[in-house]
């Protein structure tokens, strides 16, 4: 059954970043389809973990590659909240790929099968607060680098003085500045708790510090970095660059650090 | 009924010759009034007259006349279009496919305006409906009009790119150009607000001072050499993200000034050549909008064809029902044993009968109509059922 959803939701996911391609070729029908194919894949990837709580004997989520299935959900479901309105459809054009491509290597190392026990040792209860809020977190970072992406992006066409500028409708650079700082601002204190919890359960099983709590520390710094400076008068292209970091990071942990956390 | 149509525009009439001929509101109103069924559409770019009439020729001459009578030269530059012709042509210019900036919405409300302020009878007024509704369509199916078309309007979008909301967004004004000013206008119609407009006699500090507090600048100015230079800008920054729009000729902005950070700025080259690849775009938009007007266009033939035939298809109902009370009458003895019911009955079978057996020939005389056949099958209607005999 869960092969039966993984299936459309991969689909859905790769016709709405093939349409946000056409679409940044000719804006129309193409991105209205690709909103589409982000609603619908949103929704069977949804029915998809529903399955897979529903099979599995505790958290389903907790190994790498559960988590990155977690993780492409909560990206598009973030994106989704801006994701309809027809000027952040370039935003799709990064989102997208990204979220199919991730969707792929979550399934190639099992994270989308429901039925086997998840392996586990730790408490539920335990699990979706430190992986629910981590992968929250980096959800929202993902979304502020494409973001800020999309402000350097944009505000390369305004140095180049684009004539095609007014004819691709994007956000302003005011508002993708802002929202960037928000979605960070909502994320970091998600971040925060996480580890909190993480490392309670750390100290008091007396486990040692692993690659991957390092990372998820210097990513947590990056990002407290990037909230200081903004409150220090940083904005624009500066801030930007910062979220980029911070995504670079996001990434390490996601995918260059592939262990099993929980094991 | 006929539709005619006398007009010039900007494709047949240089300016000089159109403001002679172009009226006002009061004016139009009272040239519609004298061409009786009529509208008048004038604006900058077109004067059009709009009339509908038995006698085409006669009501073509008398407009020719009304517009010579005011400038004699504007004959030569006439166009004449007749029933479906004139319609297209309207319908294009509603949905601004005639118009000189391809898409552009202005023209949208002053063909309301002539509507309003014309003597249309059913035919014009329904031609009007309808252009309207195409105009409509068209922008709303098609992005023929959603870029700016002019280099005021290019400025006011590159601020809207920056900042999103221009609403309360502070403008200094330098010089007082006239494109500096449709610029200003611009901005301020987006909510923007003009905190200082600076002239030669401004005391620099003052200028300075509110620079570092603008976040759109405008220039005009007829001096020959720089107004602001790249270093005054450094010394005023403030962390915020500031639009230069130079439009002056020669400049009047350091062109340094765009390679500082968080500054943009655009003389008057940068915006004309946006505004003439958005109207490249527009020009892209116009064969879609073209279709939706050739289809609206088909929508109205076919309505007005079948006036043709509409007075011979409810003579032959008004007939039909006449031949179905006779007879119901006649048989009346054999019903009185009926009741109530029954005789309801008989009257609705009867109906059926006669709406049954006149449903395809209304059908057929309605398509007949469209392919320019109907006036035939409505005299072979009134031939075969002897419609309108009596009154002969």
């Amino acid at each position: 059954m869960a092969e039966l959803l993984f299936w459309p939701a991969l689909l859905l996911y790769g016709e709405a970043a093939v349409g946000y391609f056409g679409d940044a070729r000719r804006p129309g029908s193409a991105g209205r389809a690709a909103t589409w194919g982000v609603r619908l894949g949103w929704l069977v990837q949804t029915a998809l973990l529903v399955l897979q709580a529903v099979r599995e004997d505790g958290f389903p989520w907790s190994t790498w590659a559960g988590s990155l299935n977690l993780f492409v959900w909560l990206v598009v479901g973030a994106y989704l909240i801006w994701g309809c309105r027809g000027a952040y459809r370039l935003l799709g054009l990064a989102v997208m790929p990204l979220a199919a491509a991730l969707l792929v290597v979550a399934r190639a190392g099992g994270g989308t099968s429901a039925g086997a026990r998840a392996g586990s040792p730790d408490s539920t209860a335990f699990l979706v607060l430190h992986v629910g809020l981590v992968l929250a977190a980096f959800a929202g970072f993902t979304l502020a680098a494409a973001l800020s992406a999309l402000y350097l992006w944009q505000e390369r066409r305004l140095k180049r003085r684009a004539a095609t500028i007014l004819r691709r409708p994007a956000p302003s650079l005011a508002t993708l500045d802002r929202l960037a700082a928000r979605t960070v601002a909502v994320s970091l204190p998600a971040l925060t708790l996480g580890i909190v919890v993480g490392l309670v359960r750390l100290v008091a099983r007396g486990d040692r510090v692993d690659a991957l709590v390092v990372a998820t520390a210097v990513t947590w710094l990056v990002w407290c970095a990037y909230l200081g400076l903004r409150l220090a008068g940083w904005s624009g292209r500066r801030a930007a660059y910062v979220a980029l970091a911070g995504f670079v990071l996001v990434v390490l942990v996601r995918l260059a650090l592939p262990v099993s956390h929980f094991t | 009924m006929r539709l005619v149509l006398v007009g010039t525009s900007h494709h047949h009439a240089p300016v000089e010759l159109r403001e002679r001929v172009a009226l006002d509101g009061e004016q139009a109103a009272e040239l519609a009034r004298r061409l009786g069924e009529a509208v008048v559409l004038s604006t900058c770019n077109r004067t059009e007259l709009y009339v509908a009439g038995e006698d085409a020729d006669a009501a073509e001459a008398h407009a020719v006349a009304e517009l010579a009578a005011l400038e004699p030269d504007v004959e030569r530059a006439l166009y004449r279009l007749r029933d479906q012709a004139a319609v297209l042509h309207l319908f294009r210019v509603a949905a601004g496919l005639d118009s000189l900036v391809p898409g552009e919405g202005e023209i949208l409300g002053q063909v309301r305006a002539a509507h309003e302020l014309g003597t249309p009878g059913y035919l014009l007024d329904r031609v009007f409906r309808q252009a309207l509704h195409a105009g409509r369509k068209v922008r709303a199916q098609t992005a023929i009009g959603e870029s700016p078309a002019s280099v005021s309007s290019a400025a006011a979008a590159l601020a809207e790119q920056v900042f999103g909301s221009l609403e309360g967004r502070r403008i200094l004004l330098i010089g007082a150009g006239k494109v500096g000013e449709q610029a200003s206008r611009s901005l301020r119609s987006r909510g923007a607000e003009i905190v200082l407009a600076a002239n030669s006699r401004t005391d620099r500090d003052a200028l300075e001072a509110e620079l570092a507090r603008a976040d759109v600048v405008v220039s005009s100015t007829s001096s020959r050499g720089l107004v602001l230079d790249a270093a005054t800008v450094e010394r005023t920054r403030s962390g915020r993200q500031r639009l230069f729009v130079d439009l002056a000729v020669p400049r009047d902005l350091d062109p340094a000034i765009h390679g500082l950070d968080g500054c943009y700025l655009y003389d008057i080259d940068d915006l004309e050549a946006i505004v003439s690849e958005t109207l490249a775009g527009r020009r892209g938009e116009s064969a879609r909008a073209e279709a939706i007007v050739a289809v609206e266009a088909e929508k109205f033939h076919e309505w007005h064809a079948s006036l043709d035939v509409v007075p011979a298809i409810a003579s032959l109902r008004a007939r039909a029902e006449e031949i179905r009370e006779a007879e119901l009458r006649k048989a009346d003895g054999a019903l009185g044993r009926l009741d109530d019911s029954q005789r309801r009955a008989v009257e609705s079978l009867t109906a059926q009968i006669v709406n049954k057996l006149l449903h395809l020939p209304t059908i057929r005389m309605k398509q007949a109509a469209v392919s320019a056949d109907g006036v035939i099958y409505a005299e072979a209607v009134r031939h075969l059922f002897g419609l309108g005999e009596d009154e002969r």
